[in-house]
Order: structure tokens, then C-alpha cells, then sequence
């Protein structure tokens, strides 16, 4: 095996913050490579030096032997390089067809061969078995195909060295493997694929080298066959981490949240979730297995006092809800763990503290009548950040200086210290680092402890058998299954979620 | 709904035409004549403001860019005593202009809002400060009589001698149309203004695209600006673009950012000052000259109003790229 890529003592600093620290890595020709770490270790930073978005400080990179120049994407793609991007590189408003060719385009003196542009698009998607409209808009499609799109688009510029950046976070299990079975296949045709990831399962069935960063630095090299999940957790984080959820079995109380009927419209006026019934236990968790867009994101709403229900009635101990908006629905005793947040958790630029009693602020003991106590609030604050283990040098500083994990446990922090008797938890550890997961498992299951009922919405099927008490399968704005967790079966759920009969 | 809506205004026009004609024919024709002397700068600004918008750069220097490359097409025309050079002199300060906006832009990752503020702040100063009375153009730039088009009935009058850059420009405008949803230039400009972290990554320049665009814009800004200097009037006064650079932004806005809607929507201011000076002229109306003078302005307010929420901008308008936070 000759190798494809390499990169020697790749530096790169943001401000203070050293993100690359004199890494060294290589991949050759036909190998495929996982690249592991926290957020935060300088994954995203060094494929993206590969690929000239960032350019490096210092170091070299060489593709098939040559040297090219930093922080240049078009040279790189020159050489070789394809990425698929976490944040998709997709021109939302414009077609499948036009995306594909965007910067590569066929032209006659200029002018966009559309017909033959289309063809190729075509072609291209039946050629890797990735099907997708090649007239569809990007903005009207799902988060699955919209990633096709853009692993076609690097597919098509005859890629030698492919980079995905986190490629299975949006999805189902089924559609996780045909993807690993695409990676292995473009492996045998002599394609080096890089790829970043947080799931170890992904990397042992796939990879044939792991590579591991810490804190910007190159911390170990191992192999799968060397090595097992949680040797390779340990690596990440740099100590044991508890992967299984540890919790005893659930003692169900009286019916917390009852949802019958529930009938909710998206942003398009479209039914996402239709006829919806389930019931929630206090001390009990219920999770809701999906992939996304199937109706979850309007589900959470709706319950949320988000947005506006069609039909249907909510209830909160046995008393009925009319639709509410989000600060009546708290008050109401929801607890809410927004799937964004960035847009729904936090103001970014209000200190730690405030964020911590962003729905709280006006009622005792954080103000009298008209006026905030803000001794009383920093007092909670510190407290908080201590239990939770958010960790900031300060919580008078901007919400937005915390790193992803310590947001989201912020998150939690405010929602679950209130002592809510329903906890709404959508996506709750999306993005957030394998020790920061741990923490957020274990206060969810504390919270259920002290007779909280918890629903869990999450697009990570393991998430939702390792937490849940009950499993319900959504497909379609319709719950088609609902499990006893422990006659949960991961392959049947897969095939549900992926609107298959089991 | 909206096309019906947009035949359906044709229609009403064509029908007012008709009864107009029928009772009027040389007046009619001419009112018409004279919409399209209207429309034009504005419509050549538009574009001005479409080239930039469509690439991600929001320009509010219009107006500037139009005051100061008339201000040379004339004093230029007028020292060297050849229109000509006047209007080259005019296009080649809109390049100038258009680069330093891009600078401020694009290089230098301003506000755009401030940049073009600048740019109209330095327009009005430097051409008050340098304005001299006492020079004159020798001429014009000289109407052009069509051929076969010139003898038709009705649509000769109206589209028959015009000017040379009047001819030009709507040329370029359906032409910029055509290059904006056909060309390779058209689809990367369009990517560029509307998600440009995703051009970066097909290996698409920005900061290149976005230069180019800016400065051809200032040339077509500059074009305007000779435009009124040297075709439509033949003198320079201070102050003299009168809005006609913001007027602009709210055509580009009700033409939705597509060249030839703002064309449309550019004839259509042109010919509601058209009939208004006709009624004036005619004593239908008796009107004090002052509410005439207001007109451009009321319907570029209303139209703001009408058209605000409804239109969808190019999503990374006035965002200057940085390329490493994608």
C-alpha cells in the first residue's frame, strides 16, 4: 500500500486556543481511517486543513507524495480530495442537479449544459445505488438525502482521498450500514477515506486504523482488532468512561403526560404528526426512537407550547392542556431540553448565570415584584455549574465562551434543577462529548429517580435503548411500535424506524 | 397566483394603452417615450444593486457611485470636449468606485451598510467641493433612429430614438438575466450570495467572484450615472442623482432580485412619472410641482411596504465569508 495522504507536524492555532498541535498522521491508498476524539480535539480542524478550508500555521501535507499548498481547497480538490461536510455544502435554495455540479460545471463557451448536467446527476446516483431526484430542491428534502447529495457531489469529482466529517449522526441504523458498505466498496476500488466520528460502533466495524486525538494532540494509533469500544473511550477521554447506563428498574408512579390523538402541522402546513397517542409514567422514561423528520421536532412542539396543535388533547396530570405558549407550558410544569440549543436553550450572549434562570428570572427567589435579585441568582449559578459540572472560569461570562457539552449541560442543569414533574429531553446529547453524555445520561435517570416522567426524543437508537424504561417507534407522525425496553431488539426497531414491517 | 397576478396587471395596462391611443395617439406614444427615459437609470442601478446582491454584498453606494461617475462623464467630457471620453471617463469611475467598495467589503470585512455609506458621504463631498460653474459638453450623446423598427406603427415612436447607452442597457439587462440562471458565472454568483461556505468547498472563489461582480457593477453604476449626465440632460448639478440610487434598491427589492423584474418593475416607475407630467402638462390634474417631485419617493416608499415580508433576499446578503468558520 503506497500512501495517499500525509500530513507531518500540522499545527494550527484560533486565538489562544490551540486546536492542532504538531499532528502527524497517514492514509494510504485503499484504508479507511477513523478519526476519534471529544469535541473539541481538533477533529473538524485538521480534515479541514486537508481540504484548505482552514489553513495551518505550520507542517506539510501531502497528497499522493505531493506537496500541496495550504489553505487551498481548489488545489486540494485538484489533487484529489473530496469532503462531506457535517454542515452540508449545499446551496439550499437550488436543485440536486445544480449542487452536484457547483464548481465543476459542464459548460459550452460558458453556458450550463443543464441537460447533460442532469444526466450525469442521474447517472452518478445509480451508479453508487444513492438514490436521489435529480430535480428536487435541496431545502424541501430530508437531512438523509440531502446527504447523498453531498456525498455524491465529492463522489463525482473522482475522489482518491474522501473525508467525511461525522457522516452518520442524521442516520437510521439501516441506512448507517448501507453507508459503512458504500465506504468499504470505494476502499476496494483503492479510494483512503478518512472520517471523523463519535461512535465507536461505526469504527469497529469499519475502520482499519483509529486514530485518536486528545486536547489537539495526536494521543494514540491502534487497530480494531487490537483494540475494543471502551479501550477506545478511554483513549478519547483520557480515563475510564462508563458506557453502559447503569439504573435500576423503573417504578413506575400514576400517568404524568397523557397525549391522545395528537394531530400537529409543520412549517409547510403539512401533517407531521397524525393521530399520536402515548402515555408517560412519573419515574418512568419514555423514549422515542426516529430517524429525524418524521415528525418528532413538531411532536416536542406541540407538547412544548412551540407550536399550535390541530387536534388532539395533551394532558398534564390528568388536567388538560390547551395550547400554550412555551412560558405557559412551563409554568404548567414542563420541563423542556430543546433539540436546538443555540436557538431555543441559551441567549449566547448572557452570562452563564443568567442563562441558568432564563425561565425563572421573575419569580422568587430571583426577583421580588419588579426587581432582580442577582445576588440570589449568581448564588444558583454557582451552585449549578458545581452539581453539573459545567465548567467555565466564570459564570459571569458569555454563554457563548462555553464549549458545546458545558452549553448543553447548562441546558439540563436549568431544566432538570427546577424539579419539573415532565421532562421534555429532545436530542439531549447531540454534539456533546462522550464524557459530557455520561453526566446528562445520569442526571436524566436521577431526575426519573425522583419520580420525574421523562420523555426522550432522540435520533440515536442506542441513546434510546440504553436510557429508556419504554420504547416507542415513530415513523411517519405515527407511533407504529411501542417496546418494553427489555424486549427491545435493535434490528427490528432499525427496520420500523426505516418504515419497514418487522 | 402571482403570475396570474402579473397578467392580470399587463392586461389592465394594454387596456389603458388602447383607450389612451384611441383618443390620443402621438401623446400616448410619447408619454411612453419618455417612461423608458425614466426607467432606464433606474433599471441600470438596479442591476448595479442585483450584480452585487446576487454575490452576497449588499450595496447601498449606488447613489454615490451614480453622482460621482456623472460628475467626471461630465467635467471630463466637457475639459476634453468629447462626450465620448466623457462616457468612458464615467464607466471608468464606477470601476473605480465598485473596487473600493469590494475592498471595504470584501477584503477588509465591513459593515456594507457602512461601506456604502462612505462611498455616498465621499460622492456628495467631492463632487460639491469640485463643482465649478461655467463648462458644457459639446453635445449630447445623439438619439439613434432604428432601422425598420423606427417606421413601425405605435411601437416605432415609442422604442425609436433613444439614446445609445438607453439601447445598451436594456440589451445588458436581458442579457445579465440570461447569464445569471444560465451561465457557469451565473450559477456560482448566485451560490456565492446564497450559501457561499458551499461554493468555497466545490473549490469556487468568493472573495474572486465577489470582487468581479462588485466592480462590474460599478461600471454599470458609472454607466447610469454618464447616462443622466450625458444622454439624458447634459449638465451636471450638485445633488444631481436625486435618490435615484435608492429608488434603485427598492426596485431591485419589488423585482425580486431577477434582472428582468426590476426592468419591469423600473418601466413601471417610469411611466407612473410619465403620465403624471403629462396630466401636469395637460392641466387635468392641477397639482403644486412639489407633490410631482414627491412621487418617485411616495411610490418607492409604498412599494417597500408592499413587497417587505413577501420577497426572500439572497440568504447571505451583507455577510462578509470567513472562510474558516464553515
Amino acid at each position: 500500500m503506497s500512501l495517499l495522504l500525509e500530513i507531518e507536524n500540522l499545527s494550527k492555532s484560533f486565538g489562544s486556543v490551540r486546536a492542532n498541535h504538531s499532528i502527524s498522521l497517514t492514509v494510504a491508498r485503499g484504508e479507511i481511517v477513523a478519526l476519534l476524539g471529544e469535541n473539541g480535539a481538533g477533529k473538524s480542524t485538521l480534515v479541514k486543513s486537508v481540504f484548505g478550508l482552514v489553513k495551518p500555521d505550520s507542517g506539510t501535507i501531502r497528497v499522493n507524495g505531493k506537496e500541496v499548498a495550504l489553505g487551498d481547497t481548489a488545489g486540494a480538490i485538484a489533487s484529489g480530495v473530496g469532503m462531506v461536510h457535517q454542515h452540508f455544502q449545499l446551496v439550499p435554495v437550488m436543485t440536486v442537479t445544480e449542487n452536484l455540479v457547483l464548481g465543476d460545471e459542464p459548460v459550452n463557451t460558458g453556458f450550463i449544459k443543464m441537460r447533460q448536467a442532469r444526466k450525469e446527476a442521474k447517472d452518478l446516483s445509480e451508479r453508487y445505488g444513492l438514490h436521489v431526484d435529480p430535480d428536487s430542491v435541496i431545502e424541501d428534502l430530508p437531512v438523509g438525502m440531502a446527504q447523498r447529495v453531498e456525498i455524491l457531489k465529492a463522489l463525482r469529482r473522482d475522489v482518491k482521498l474522501l473525508i467525511l466529517d461525522e457522516p452518520t449522526a442524521v442516520l437510521t441504523p439501516q441506512e448507517t450500514d448501507e453507508l459503512l458498505r458504500v465506504l468499504k466498496n470505494l476502499a476496494t476500488k483503492g479510494v483512503g477515506i478518512l472520517f471523523i466520528t463519535h461512535k465507536l460502533r461505526e469504527v469497529m466495524a469499519v475502520a482499519d486504523r483509529v486514530v485518536v486525538l486528545r486536547n489537539g494532540k495526536h494521543v494514540g494509533s491502534t487497530s480494531p482488532k487490537e483494540s475494543n469500544e471502551s479501550k477506545l473511550a478511554q483513549m478519547m477521554v483520557g480515563r475510564e468512561v462508563v458506557l453502559q447506563v447503569n439504573k435500576s428498574p423503573a417504578k413506575p408512579g400514576n400517568i404524568a403526560l397523557s397525549v391522545s390523538g395528537l394531530r400537529v402541522l409543520d412549517d409547510r402546513r403539512l401533517e407531521a404528526v397524525k393521530d399520536l397517542s402515548f402515555e408517560v409514567h412519573a419515574g418512568e422514561i419514555l423514549g422515542i426512537a426516529g430517524v429525524e423528520g418524521n415528525g418528532q421536532r413538531e411532536l416536542v412542539e406541540a407538547i412544548c407550547g412551540m407550536r399550535n396543535r390541530t387536534g388532539g388533547t395533551v394532558r398534564l396530570q390528568g388536567k388538560v392542556l390547551p395550547n400554550l405558549n412555551p412560558r405557559e407550558a412551563h409554568r404548567s410544569g414542563m420541563a423542556h431540553i430543546p433539540e436546538d440549543r443555540e436557538k431555543h436553550g441559551l441567549v449566547s450572549t448572557y452570562s452563564v448565570s443568567d442563562n441558568l434562570v432564563l425561565n425563572t428570572f421573575d419569580e422568587e427567589p430571583f426577583a421580588h415584584g419588579w426587581i432582580r435579585d442577582l445576588a440570589s441568582v449568581a448564588a444558583n449559578g454557582e451552585k449549578l455549574v458545581k452539581e453539573f459540572d459545567i465548567r467555565t472560569p466564570s459564570i459571569s461570562l458569555a454563554a457563548a465562551s462555553l464549549s458545546g457539552g458545558n452549553k448543553q449541560k447548562a441546558v439540563v442543569a436549568r431544566e432538570l434543577s427546577q424539579n419539573k414533574p415532565v421532562v421534555i429531553a429532545a436530542q439531549p446529547t447531540r454534539g456533546v462529548d462522550v464524557g459530557s453524555i455520561e453526566f446528562i445520561y445520569n442526571q436524566l435517570i436521577s431526575a426519573r429517580d425522583r419520580g420525574a416522567a421523562i420523555l426522550l426524543v432522540s435520533a440515536e437508537l442506542d441513546e434510546v435503548l440504553s436510557l429508556s424504561d419504554r420504547i416507542a417507534v415513530i415513523y411517519g407522525g405515527k407511533i407504529v411500535a411501542t417496546y418494553e425496553s427489555a424486549y427491545a431488539d435493535r434490528n427490528q426497531i432499525g427496520r420500523l424506524m426505516a418504515g419497514l414491517s418487522v | 397566483m402571482k403570475i396570474q397576478n402579473r397578467h392580470f396587471i399587463a392586461l389592465f395596462a394594454l387596456i389603458i394603452f388602447t383607450f389612451s391611443y384611441s383618443q390620443n395617439g402621438l401623446v400616448t406614444t410619447s408619454v411612453v417615450y419618455t417612461a423608458i427615459q425614466f426607467a432606464l437609470p433606474l433599471a441600470l442601478a438596479a442591476m448595479v444593486g442585483v450584480l452585487c446582491e446576487r454575490t452576497g454584498v449588499v450595496n447601498i453606494g449606488i447613489e454615490g457611485t451614480m453622482l460621482i461617475s456623472a460628475f467626471s462623464a461630465f467635467f471630463i467630457g466637457a475639459i476634453v470636449q468629447d462626450t465620448f471620453v466623457g462616457l468612458i471617463a464615467g464607466v471608468v469611475t464606477g470601476v473605480v468606485v465598485g473596487l473600493l467598495l469590494a475592498v471595504m467589503a470584501v477584503t477588509w470585512k465591513m459593515d456594507q451598510i457602512i461601506a456604502g455609506v462612505i462611498i455616498n458621504i465621499m460622492a456628495a463631498g467631492l463632487t460639491s467641493f469640485l463643482y465649478s460653474q461655467n463648462y458644457s459638453i459639446p453635445s449630447t450623446l445623439s438619439p439613434i433612429d432604428l432601422p425598420i423598427v423606427g417606421t413601425w406603427p405605435i411601437i416605432g415612436p415609442i422604442l425609436s430614438f433613444h439614446g445609445p447607452i438607453t439601447y445598451f442597457g436594456i440589451v445588458f439587462i436581458i442579457g445579465l438575466w440570461f447569464a445569471l440562471y444560465r451561465t457557469r458565472w451565473g450559477l456560482r454568483s448566485r451560490a456565492v450570495g446564497e450559501h457561499p461556505s458551499s461554493a468555497d468547498t466545490a473549490g469556487v472563489s468568493v472573495t474572486k467572484l465577489r470582487y468581479l461582480n462588485v466592480t462590474i457593477a460599478g461600471a454599470v453604476g458609472g454607466l447610469a450615472g454618464s447616462y443622466l449626465a450625458l444622454e439624458a440632460v447634459g449638465i451636471f448639478e450638485r445633488g444631481f442623482t436625486a435618490g435615484k440610487g435608492f429608488t434603485a434598491l427598492a426596485i431591485m427589492i419589488f423585482g425580486r432580485w431577477n434582472p428582468l423584474g426590476a426592468l419591469a418593475a423600473a418601466i413601471f416607475f417610469g411611466l407612473a412619472q410619465a403620465v403624471t407630467n403629462q396630466l401636469m402638462i395637460d392641466e387635468v390634474v392641477q397639482i403644486p410641482q412639489q407633490f410631482i417631485n414627491m412621487l418617485p419617493y411616495v411610490l418607492t416608499i409604498l412599494i417597500l411596504a408592499i413587497s417587505a415580508g413577501k420577497v426572500r433576499p439572497p440568504a447571505a446578503e451583507g455577510i462578509p465569508y470567513e472562510k474558516e468558520k464553515v
